[in-house]
């Protein structure tokens, strides 16, 4: 049967509504690419989600079409989706460690007592 | 533009946990939940999450795709440039947001053709609203305007659950319809503020789209172990009751400040309750248009069968054999 619609364009294009046609097959709609975008100069490209392309050029048009319709981007990288490694949450034990870190902080290194010290000591 | 946690009520829900699934396991995934952090494509979670999650997410996808059309058919006839623009932008604001949508669905492990091909053959659904015509140009404006302000309501609540990138996703989708509201309203209020054919026209629309607005949010939820379960799991984020009280308390005032009536006579607001008392649409109507037997169902898909029609032959001649596919990380 034929699909009657208010839509000119639909109209002419004399739809049927029987039709099977349209079925995706497996890669129909390609990889994808996971999408890294720079805000302004100077800041860190950052994630920002992932799209579907048969190429990378073509994958940073769709990401520029999808993720920078607003706001600034100065630049923007695509990588494919296998080529990156992740850790796994479960061993997110692996970024553990001990509680304490005075040793990297710099206010734990008092050279300036030891300096005045070492001076009063030399004066007296 | 939409999305929802319609239950269908024929789902059998045997136990939350599927042979084999560890009970500590849940014990971790609850407690994560209950914690207010969020789940993650690879993290463990119970089939019935996954499942529900998926049929939830790519519902959505699809009513943002097929939403694209009601409202696209008035880009060629828009009422000036300006609101051609926009409605152009609109509309691919909305396709966008489907391209998200069937990524943060594709993390769970179902692929963009299968999703798309459960589109095709009806076995999946997307929201009801969509199967009616938009009539004439008041009809767009009355969409832009209340469609989004409940998909809105919606998404404001489902971006606070629990899945990862549903979560990020809904984050990008609700910064982009603030424009889609205010470019909905400032047409109906055109309109409304107008000739008197243009007021008629406006009326007209919105007492076509009462009924399907007041079906957006689905049917009252029977109070269900299985509706619990997904509350406690943050899949589900309120009752659809309560979200259509939401929107009728912030957009039932605006619109009769137009001097614009809405085809029910009992709509009031009590106010010792602070609840909006209205007629139940017939949920009958509802129950149908959903099986296929709307105005507009069949040009819906036999439109979206076209688009994929017509763009394989370009998708084929660019497809590079042998492409290793991996699920996308988040
Ligand atoms: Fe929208
Ligand atoms: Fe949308």
């Amino acid at each position: 049967m034929k699909i009657k619609s208010l839509d000119p364009r639909i109209e002419r294009a004399q739809l049927d509504s029987d039709s099977q046609e349209g079925m995706n097959s497996p890669m129909d709609q390609f990889q994808t690419y996971e999408v890294f975008e720079q805000k302004k100069r100077g800041t860190h490209h950052i994630h920002v989600g992932s799209v579907h392309a048969p190429n990378a050029e073509l994958a940073s048009v769709f990401a520029k079409e999808q993720y920078t319709r607003r706001g600034q981007c100065v630049n923007l990288w695509v990588v494919p989706t296998a080529a990156i490694y992740a850790t796994a949450y479960e061993d997110a034990d692996i970024f553990e460690t001990t509680p304490s870190k005075y040793h990297r902080d710099p206010e734990s290194y008092k050279v300036m007592d030891r300096i005045q010290a070492f001076k009063q000591k030399q004066n007296a | 533009m939409y999305g929802s946690a319609y239950i269908d009520p024929n789902t059998q829900f045997e136990g939350y946990l599927a042979p084999g699934e560890d009970p500590a396991l849940l014990a971790e995934f609850e407690a994560r939940i209950a914690a207010g952090d969020k789940i993650e494509p690879r993290d463990w979670m119970p089939a019935l999450y996954r499942k529900q999650l998926i049929r939830m997410i790519e519902q959505h996808a699809h009513s943002e795709i097929i939403g694209a059309l009601p409202e696209g058919t008035w880009i060629t006839r828009a009422p000036g440039f300006r609101r051609k623009l926009a409605l152009m932008a609109k509309v691919q604001d909305e396709v966008g947001h489907a391209q998200l949508l069937y990524n943060a669905a594709e993390t769970l492990g179902k692929s963009r053709e299968d999703m798309i091909n459960d589109l095709l053959t009806g076995k999946s659904k997307y929201s009801n609203v969509f199967n009616y015509p938009a009539m004439t140009w008041a009809d767009s404006a009355v969409i832009a305007w209340l469609i989004d302000a409940a998909a809105i309501v919606n998404q404001l609540a489902n971006s606070k659950g629990s899945y990862g990138p549903y979560s990020r996703a809904l984050d990008r989708i609700c910064a982009e319809e603030s424009f889609h509201l205010k470019y909905g309203h400032d047409n109906v209020v055109f309109l409304a503020t107008g000739t008197p054919k243009q007021r008629q026209m406006v009326q007209e629309a919105l007492t076509r789209w009462w009924e399907p607005i007041m079906h957006f949010f689905g049917p009252p939820d029977n109070v269900s172990q299985h509706t619990e379960v997904l509350m406690r799991w943050k899949v589900k984020m309120d009752t659809n009751d309560n979200m259509r009280q939401m929107f009728l308390n912030m957009y039932v005032p605006k619109i009769w400040d137009l001097g614009l009536s809405l085809p029910d006579p009992d709509l009031r607001k009590n106010e010792e309750t602070g609840k909006w008392e209205y007629t139940e649409p017939n949920w009958e109507t509802f129950k149908q248009v959903i099986n296929g037997h709307g105005p507009c169902n069949a040009e819906r898909l036999a439109v979206r069968r076209m688009a994929e029609e017509k763009g394989r032959w370009v998708r084929r001649a660019i497809l590079k054999e042998n492409t290793p596919y991996a699920i996308p990380l988040s």
